[in-house]
């Protein structure tokens, strides 16, 4: 057996594709069995079994599924009607396991949100889906259609309680990720986030209590509650627990997709599934554990670390999305992170001064920095400006703007002086010579 | 952020054919009836299938239909940067992927082959059927590097195969989206050693089960739930 996880306790049993995404499919490997029965159980069942299962959200953040669920008002008071909304705008770079969800099984996500409504008293969910998976999408509808068509969810349904289910789609902006942009794109806006509060639970989409929720989350939920929440609650260390899609990419050998249990140690990660590092355990140099907006950690605290929210956090980085961004010595960083900076130029909403200011400010040090046509002193002005952006602007795109570049000099400083020292040694220091460009 | 104008050139009128206008409505009808401002990306989007890109003239006829002041359209169109604000290639536009997962698997070598065959970024070859641009992850990050070419992910490539695909566009041809070194889709190429279990697709999880730990007596029945 490879990893930890057995295949029997497998939640996504199509994550590749290789069977029938339709309703038949899906209901043969499990998906909308003993549903009637866990929403017959009502709402206050369905979230102290998800709080028990230790369900962390899986969009990046990591806060407790059940217990977002139970900010929701307990009652549906001045026909202000509740909703769920479910975030596939997945754009974090790096993470690729939302897509997989939606276009292999989207009977596990339908499942979820007709469950994860009933315990928020919701009767109509919107799934917003980044523009771009316009595949992904037409399998969606599609299932939804056919949800629809075997009253599993609509009016009347077999289930007992009135549920529609809506796509909405984005238009690449990578900040409709965050919840309250999402909800400003989704009322037909331009994406910039809101101040909270109000929190979506109290005043969300149209302004009624909403709640919005990483698609694996709510995938996820049907599952733990057919099974139980302590078999959920069985793997991955205390406060860590679960399956959770790792997407792998970057340097290693087969960069793929794939279910594991919470806390597998990051080699045995790599080693069973990714087919290893390019060129060996020991050519590798770095590693972005969570996505591209969390620090960077270096080889040599990679050997033994257990992939899980607070191991990572341990490290000054973070679990994010669980998408693994694996780079081998060959890889310049400091062009990798560069390339991050301009990502966050590119996708700033112009809402704060200083992330749209800042961002801009910084990609273009980072890249002078790339080529060595910097002053080392600079390295201290960029990590100040990246302490007075982070934090100071209304969602968390400053922070994520700021970190992968905290994490490059917190461990690869060495790396950028050198480049500039070598930059300058290049260059006659003489005065009145005339300098040639060497290109 | 980045600058985003409409260009220079617009045509004289815009309307939406039969068919969008029936897609259109479809959308709308999603939505609360009096929110029907949500809609303004799905019809934005429909307008830029049927013309290629988002003139002014459908600007202001979306404006018009959803009952939104035009500036507000005008903002929606130039904050998303999937809406064209100016021709692109009518057989195939191809948004190359240039974040770092798919720089550091070669996206800079398919820039190479894309600036060789097609030119600059952003600029209509001189047929009008190719032009290019780099774009933000895409989210296909296994399967990197990778472009969208007319709204189809075609994945791992390599400037070979991008060359190819290009080169069957140009005669005519529409090649299949999908990886090109044979995944089927996020897997590890040729060596899934996962979900090879038979029990997980032989039905057996289909047979009625117990949810465990239910309440003995459900104290509510759903009836006794307050009623939106």
């Amino acid at each position: 057996m490879v990893g930890i996880l057995e295949d029997k306790d497998r939640i996504f049993t199509n994550l590749y594709g290789l069977h029938d995404w339709g309703l038949e499919g899906a209901k043969k490997r499990g998906c909308w069995n003993g549903t009637k029965d866990i929403l017959d159980a009502g709402r206050d069942w369905i979230i102290d079994n998800m709080k028990n299962s230790g369900l962390r959200g899986r969009g990046g953040a990591g806060f407790g599924t059940g217990l977002k669920w139970s900010f929701m008002p307990k009652e549906v008071k001045d026909g202000r009607p509740h909703y769920l909304v479910v975030n596939a705008d997945e754009s974090e770079p790096g993470t690729c396991k939302d897509r997989e969800i939606m276009r292999h099984d989207p009977h596990l996500l339908i499942e979820g949100c007709l469950i994860a409504s009933r315990a928020m008293l919701a009767h109509a969910c919107y799934i917003y889906i980044r523009g771009e998976y316009v595949r992904e999408r037409e399998v969606l509808e599609a299932a939804i259609k056919q949800a629809y068509e075997a009253k599993l969810i609509g009016k009347n349904n077999i289930h007992g309680w009135d549920f529609d289910l809506y796509v909405h789609h984005g238009a690449g902006a990578y900040i409709c990720g965050e919840e309250t942009a999402l909800l400003e794109s989704l009322e037909g806006k331009k994406g910039q986030p809101r101040l909270k509060p109000p929190f979506p639970a109290g005043a969300g989409l149209y302004g009624m209590p909403t709640t919005v929720n990483n698609v694996e989350s709510i995938a996820v939920a049907g599952t733990i509650l057919r099974r139980g929440a302590s078999w959920f609650a069985g793997f991955g260390r205390p406060n860590n627990t679960g399956t959770k899609l790792f997407c792998v990419s970057g340097h290693v050998n087969t960069p793929c997709n794939v279910e594991e249990a919470m806390s597998i140690p990051f080699r045995q990660l790599i080693e069973d599934h990714c087919g290893g590092i390019r060129g060996g355990w020991g050519n590798l140099k770095a590693v972005i554990p969570g996505g591209s907006s969390v620090p960077m950690i270096p080889a040599e605290q990679c050997e033994d670390l257990p992939m899980d929210f607070d191991a990572l956090r341990a490290l000054r980085s973070g679990l994010g999305t669980a998408a693994v961004i694996v780079m081998d010595k060959d890889t310049d960083l400091v062009r990798a992170i560069a390339r991050l900076s301009y990502f966050y130029k590119h996708e700033s909403c112009g809402q704060c001064t200083p992330c749209r200011e800042g961002t801009g400010w910084m990609w273009r040090v980072m890249e002078r920095m790339v080529t060595g046509e910097a002053d080392p002193k600079e390295i201290d002005t960029l990590l100040d400006v990246t302490t007075q952006v982070e934090g100071h602007t209304i969602c968390a795109l400053g922070d994520a703007a700021a970190w992968p570049i905290q994490g490059l000099f917190r461990h690869f400083r060495h790396e950028v002086e050198d480049r500039i020292a070598s930059y300058r040694s290049g260059r006659l220091h003489v005065q009145g010579a005339k300098l040639i460009a060497a290109e | 952020m980045s600058v985003r104008r409409l260009a220079k050139e617009q045509p004289a009128s815009f309307a939406f054919s039969a068919e969008s206008q029936a897609k259109a409505d479809w959308w709308k009808a999603k939505y609360p009836a009096e929110r029907k401002q949500s809609a303004v990306i799905p019809m934005l989007w429909l307008a830029q299938k049927q013309e290629g890109w988002i003139s002014e003239p459908a600007i202001q006829e979306i404006a018009r239909q959803l009952q939104m002041p035009v500036i507000r359209v005008l903002e929606v169109a130039t904050f998303y940067v999937m809406f064209q604000l100016q021709p692109v290639g009518k057989v195939a536009f191809v948004q190359l992927c240039g974040t770092t997962p798919c720089q550091l698997r070669g996206a800079l070598d398919l820039r190479a082959v894309l600036k060789a065959k097609i030119g600059e970024a952003h600029h209509v070859s001189a047929d009008g059927k190719f032009s290019w641009e780099e774009v933000e992850c895409l989210g296909a990050c296994c399967n990197a590097p990778m472009a969208a070419i007319n709204d189809y992910y075609y994945e791992d490539l390599t400037p070979e195969s991008l060359a190819q695909i290009l080169d069957d566009f140009a005669a005519g041809n529409s090649p299949q989206p999908g990886s090109y070194i044979g995944r089927k889709a996020s897997e590890p190429k040729d060596s899934i050693q996962t979900l090879t279990d038979p029990k997980l697709y032989d039905g057996s999880l289909a047979k009625k089960i117990k949810i465990p730990n239910l309440p003995e007596k459900p104290k509510k029945a759903p009836k006794a739930e307050p009623a939106a």
